[in-house]
């Protein structure tokens, strides 16, 4: 698929994502719309696609872990949400949220990306855990176990967002902005280089690719996605509490971007999509909601790793949407193993 | 000063307990890369397996931790070698964290749903009595007998891993697989080895720790937490890294609660972690590695 095909693909996704929560009976289509609550469940889609989206760019095409996902969300959660309190514009703590978790990215990874694989893993593991005690303790600050009541939605160009289906929208067209974003970066030379050094990062680095360098802005802005997702989650809530932002989410996000496909760009938004529904549909097992969900990627893993974009694209022809920019390498060297 | 000395006593016998967490973890990821993200929950379960014993099945205390180190040995040593590690070990590492990240949060919600949300009291053999030391020094005989007992399983690993011939065949399986195999090394079963070896510590952490912070299914977030670091801050490549690090987190996590703040007692390994990775990456004992192309 050409990169004309592909965005006239994703035109019409978006229009068909913009007129799911309408009403449609006037035009003359039996749709209804969807209530108040299906629609809030949409827009948790979205902005759980957006931090999954950064957890794809660091673990599916920089092959880092991060298991601080979570973390970021949180602290792009409370500065929107303790900034409004202050009468700061969305926009400005939009903006605000992404650099300052770009930022904490770049400090936490450095050093991390110094000594070897996996060292990343354990840095956010250790940063996770310390970003949900400050959130619980600073009581003053975040308002501790209690969290922020009565956030405020966004006002865009003088219109309040106070319905539901507004502020999905608005969500849409952010998701969709940042999803062009991404999609650029990782066709261009820059995310080429990323699918280098996750093939063979010693081989990458022979070849004059700086894979520290590399690696640590595909953290650092895979983070700020994250801290941009959560600045869209606190007005959706309404409500923050420390429990969203601790370390079991986090292992979630890697979880689901795994199981959506990881290296795959739509990946992220079926992996969101799984987890955003799976509590949904099994509300009468509640309890078992997580022991399933667990068995479910354990049994994947041993049996289709590639997660279940990497499984559709098998039934399909090579395209960009479900290959990305890096499905070339990846399945030549399935040939390889085959040869 | 007295505080202090008893406050470094328990300190040493909970860091013990963290050293055998430690020292299985870091055996694992040397002999077959695997990074186990559920170490904390391998700790946690055994623990569990007692109780069952005990309570379901009416057996008697000293079987029932038999029963334990037994059925920890089978599914934490065989079933988690042959089951969960086995099929992936050639699909890489990404799938393999993943993997052990699920396995951790199945055993996790396994004993919230069969079991208990509760925490369980759970019993101890060993003596529940005060001893003093020294003048003003008072000491309970129970954590005195779980530094012996912890670091009597720590000497015999050592002995094991260093004086006998399968010892040194898991340490040359460790060090270089591929050559390990070309000596005649058989490097499967030391593999193997290596799996029971940390489940069997695992179940001794667990009998060891139960009795003093209760068994509770949420008790492996801690202990994961406080292996990764153990392991880390020691050096990941030695053995007796783990062992340094494990005491040192405990020491500091007991003096940190007593003088810091309980509300951030838990940040005192990460923030040790974090700082040994901005300093001192390849921990306080370990050796830098070398990179093959």
């Amino acid at each position: 698929m050409s990169t004309r095909a592909a965005l006239l693909v994703g035109l019409a996704l978006l229009a068909v994502l913009a007129l799911v929560p309408a009403d449609l009976t006037g035009l003359g289509v039996p749709w209804p719309g969807l209530k108040r609550y299906g629609t809030y469940i949409l827009t948790l889609w979205l902005v759980t696609a957006i931090a999954a989206m950064g957890v794809n760019l660091i673990v599916g095409y920089a092959g880092q872990e991060t298991l601080a996902q979570a973390a970021f969300v949180g602290i792009g959660a409370y500065l929107t949400a303790i900034a409004g309190k202050y009468g700061v514009p969305f926009g400005v703590s939009f903006a605000a949220s992404g650099l300052l978790t770009f930022v904490i990215g770049i400090v936490l990874g450095f050093p991390a990306l110094r000594v070897q694989k996996h060292y990343l893993a354990f840095v956010t593991l250790a940063f996770s855990v310390l970003c949900w005690l400050v959130f619980r303790n600073e009581t003053a600050l975040t308002g501790g176990v209690m969290g922020i009541r009565d956030i405020e939605r966004p006002v865009v160009f003088g219109l309040k967002l106070r319905r539901a289906v507004d502020f999905y929208w608005f969500v849409l067209a952010i998701t969709a902005a940042m999803t062009v974003v991404l999609w650029w970066i990782v066709r261009s030379p820059w995310g080429r280089a990323f699918a280098a050094l996750r093939e063979n990062p010693l081989r990458a680095e022979s070849l004059g690719v700086d894979v520290r360098l590399y690696t640590l802005l595909a953290f650092a802005l895979g983070s700020a996605y994250g801290g941009m997702a959560g600045s869209l989650y606190a007005p959706l809530v309404e409500f923050i509490d420390p429990s969203p932002f601790a370390l079991g989410p986090s292992l979630l996000f890697m979880l689901m971007v795994v199981i959506g496909g990881s290296g795959t760009f739509l990946g992220p938004f079926v992996g969101a999509g799984i987890a955003v529904l799976l509590p949904e549909w099994l509300r009468a097992w509640e309890t078992w909601y997580l022991l399933i969900y667990a068995v479910l990627v354990m049994v994947m893993m041993a049996v289709f790793p590639g997660g279940i974009v990497g499984l559709l694209s098998r039934f399909k022809l090579p395209s960009p949407v479900f290959g990305g920019g890096v499905g070339v390498l990846r399945r030549r060297r399935g040939h390889e193993q085959r040869d | 000063m007295t505080d202090l000395l008893q406050l470094l006593i328990a300190g040493l016998a909970t860091g013990a307990i963290y050293a055998l967490a430690a020292i299985g973890f870091t055996l694992l990821w040397q002999t077959s890369q695997t990074i186990n993200f559920a170490q904390g929950e391998f700790v946690m379960v055994p623990a569990f397996f007692a109780l069952i014993a005990m309570k379901t099945l009416g057996l008697p205390l000293i079987v029932s931790l038999a029963v334990a180190v037994l059925a920890s040995l089978l599914l934490l040593g065989v079933a988690f070698r042959y089951v969960v590690v086995g099929p992936l070990l050639q699909r890489g590492v990404l799938p393999l964290v993943i993997s052990t990240i699920a396995l951790g949060i199945i055993l996790k919600e396994s004993v919230k749903d069969f079991y208990s949300a509760e925490a369980q009291v759970f019993p101890t053999l060993l003596p529940d009595r005060n001893v003093t030391l020294l003048p003003g020094v008072t000491v309970s005989l129970a954590q005195i007998g779980v530094l012996v007992v912890a670091l009597l399983a720590i000497g015999l690993l050592q002995w094991f891993l260093a004086g006998t011939r399968t010892g040194r065949q898991m340490q040359a399986t460790a060090q270089n697989p591929t050559v390990a195999r070309i000596l005649g090394v058989p490097v499967e079963r030391m593999i193997l080895y290596t799996f029971l070896i940390n489940a069997g510590l695992a179940a001794v952490a667990s009998i060891l720790i139960s009795p003093i912070y209760l068994a509770k299914f949420s008790n492996g977030e801690t202990l994961g937490l406080v292996a990764f670091a153990a392991a880390i801050v020691g050096g990941f490549n030695q053995v007796r890294g783990a062992i340094v690090g494990g005491l040192l987190i405990g020491v500091l996590d007991n003096l940190a609660a007593a003088y810091v703040s309980t509300a951030y007692r838990q940040a005192v390994p990460l923030v040790l972690l974090v700082l040994v990775i901005l300093f001192r990456p390849q921990g306080l004992l370990g050796r830098r590695e070398e990179r093959a192309v």
